[in-house]
């Protein structure tokens, strides 16, 4: 049961071997019985998800029967589910019932998605290893005492546990493809405008992006299917047609031009890390590829420019949180500005604090130009480096993280060597592209082999080829098919089936 | 590049955040170790480069001036920590 896929699962379902109200207590059972050490989800939504199963049961035999139909899911918690607390794991947003639904998640809904419940984060999104959490660290499944990645770690470590068939992130800086990386999971990041903002509570608007956790390509591809497209809602969604994600995947991939940044194979590329990279990239050319070095001259400067515009957007959209319509307020304020203050420094953990600041003295009056205008420029010479290299190749590969899962702790006292997690991500969403991580093998990190996921980069909405680039490569291995043995054991009935 | 405690205190001050006094020193440090590496920006030549706003250069769309909300005041109102007859209730700010 945990390790088909959404296909299978949909036959299943189809043919009436089991309800889906079955398959859902399935996953609402392994989220008992493995969540309290994982500490993946913040709320775990039984009742909705049994009665979403229900209703989905109710479809099927009525002829009803969408690709996802009756299939369970489980949302990061910054997409707004209407009537369910949704937290940013923040203590500020610690008592907000969201008042409507993401667009991403009506959209699931509508396509019969039972909700399982909402996933643990980096507080607001902040964050590259899921410890800056109000509700606490979650646990890497393939060795807990090392961090799942950040920000959208509840929802990569449900999936990597096989808690959830799949769950939705959201990716601004590589927080659905790192975290995907270090858990041995397939995520999509989609272009820029692919996918609806509205609902999904803001950090740097110019960069958020929903995407997708599961265990394969063609799983990615299904979920995306239903999300992706035009939403008046969101004012940067892009009005173009969604195409057909998984009519391509079995498409060869001979004479398919991949291009390698020798700027993402520098000396901060762990050995272990590089040598997975380097056999998976064998493999590509064993599938039909050409392989062409390329360059991305500007890559060092992704990092800099990021912690401008991120914080400096950060900033702006977290003055929403003033204590008087939606969130925490202190106790007993003395008057208007005691508290904005208190609310605020109260309701915020350090990072969010950390960001806010940056992005504040960044935008302050007289250094506009040097920061976030300075930024911006340097953003439009990252996007111009693709922009070439895309003349040259049809898809950009390498590393997502130049390591694998870190240990809890490590990094905290430290935010600059925490920021360097995601050296190799940042430029994609700067740029607006899509992108993937795929699971390519493991490298050793002392005591266990730990996961490493290979990064697909596709030019601007194309998705379709990059999904079809994934599904390739998972039919050539089977990395993707390898749960961390401690989560793998069939332990209930449902198992056999 | 260094942010002294008192820049600290402003910034804080600016974004509307207290921050307890034990802790500004870390956050000078933090801060100041963080536009170390935005100065890195510095070293790039960038006088005849447009400032890219948005990935797609997309312009804001324009909608029809209709009314497209229902009222739901109440359900809105629910997540607020303070109210009265359907206002948003704050500190005194005039005497």
């Amino acid at each position: 049961m945990n390790n088909k896929s959404l296909t299978e699962l949909s036959t299943g379902l189809k043919v009436g071997e089991f309800s889906s109200v079955e398959l859902t207590q399935h996953f609402l059972d392994r989220i008992a019985q493995y969540d309290g050490d994982l500490n993946s989800f913040i709320t775990v939504t039984e009742e909705q998800a049994l009665a979403g199963a229900k209703n989905a049961d109710e479809q099927i035999a009525a002829g009803n029967t969408g690709a996802l139909m009756g299939i369970p899911i489980a949302y990061k918690d910054l997409f707004c589910t209407d009537g369910v607390r949704t937290s940013c794991a923040s203590k500020m947003l610690d008592n907000f019932i969201a008042p409507y639904n993401a667009t991403a998640v009506e959209k699931l809904m509508n396509a019969g998605m039972p909700m399982l419940g909402k996933t643990n984060m980096d507080e607001f999104a902040m964050g590259s290893s899921n410890e800056n959490s109000f509700y606490g660290a979650v646990k890497n499944p393939w060795d807990l005492d090392r961090v799942p990645g950040g920000s959208s770690g509840g929802s990569a470590v449900a999936v990597a546990a096989r808690l959830v068939p799949v769950s939705l992130g959201t990716d601004t800086g590589g927080s659905i493809r790192q975290p995907a990386s270090l858990t041995g999971i397939t995520g999509i990041k989609p272009t820029y405008g692919r996918v609806s903002r509205f609902g999904m509570i803001a950090y740097a608007s110019s960069l958020d992006q929903g995407g997708v956790f599961a265990n394969s390509a063609e799983d990615c591809a299904l979920v995306l299917q239903s999300m992706a497209g035009f939403d008046a809602k969101d004012s940067t969604s892009v009005d173009r047609e969604v195409p057909d994600f998984s009519a391509g995947l079995n498409e060869s991939l001979k004479g398919l031009k991949i291009g390698l940044p020798k700027e993402f194979f520098d000396e901060g590329l762990d050995a272990g890390v590089s040598s997975v990279i380097d056999a998976a990239i064998e493999d590509y050319k064993k599938l039909g590829a050409e392989i062409v070095e390329i360059s991305l001259p500007n890559t060092h400067l992704a990092m800099p420019s990021y912690y401008v515009i991120a914080p400096a957007e950060a900033s702006s959209n977290l003055s929403r949180f003033d204590g008087v319509r939606y969130g925490y307020r202190c106790e007993d304020p003395v008057d208007l500005t005691d508290m904005y203050m208190r609310s605020r420094g109260e309701g915020f953990g350090s990072e969010v604090k950390r960001r806010i600041m940056t992005g504040t003295y960044a935008l302050s009056a007289g250094y506009y130009d040097a920061y976030y205008l300075k930024a911006q420029k340097i953003r439009q010479l990252i996007s111009d480096d693709f922009k070439q290299a895309f003349e040259k190749v049809d898809m950009i590969m390498g590393p997502v993280a130049p390591e694998t899962a870190f240990k809890i702790g490590e990094k905290t006292d430290d935010p600059i060597s925490m920021y360097l997690s995601d050296v190799y991500t940042l430029s994609l969403n700067l740029a607006g592209l899509p992108g993937m991580s795929v699971p390519a093998g493991f490298a050793n990190s002392g005591v266990n082999n730990m996961p490493v996921g290979l990064q697909i980069i596709g030019n601007h909405f194309e998705e379709a080829k990059m999904l079809n680039v994934a599904h390739q490569f998972q039919q050539a291995t089977d990395y993707h098919k390898q749960p961390p043995t401690a989560y793998a054991q069939a332990k209930n009935s449902m198992e056999g089936k | 590049m260094s942010l002294s405690p008192d820049e600290v205190k402003k910034i804080a001050f600016l974004a509307r955040l207290s921050i307890k006094e034990e802790n500004i020193e870390q956050y000078s440090q933090d801060l100041s170790s963080i536009f170390g590496l935005v100065e890195q920006m510095n070293a790039a030549e960038t006088d005849n480069i447009e400032p890219m706003a948005h990935p797609q250069h997309a312009m804001q769309r324009l909608r029809e001036d209709v009314v497209t909300e229902i009222n739901q005041r109440e359900k809105l109102m629910g997540n607020a920590p303070l109210t009265e007859a359907g206002l948003f209730l704050v500190p005194k700010v005039l005497d």
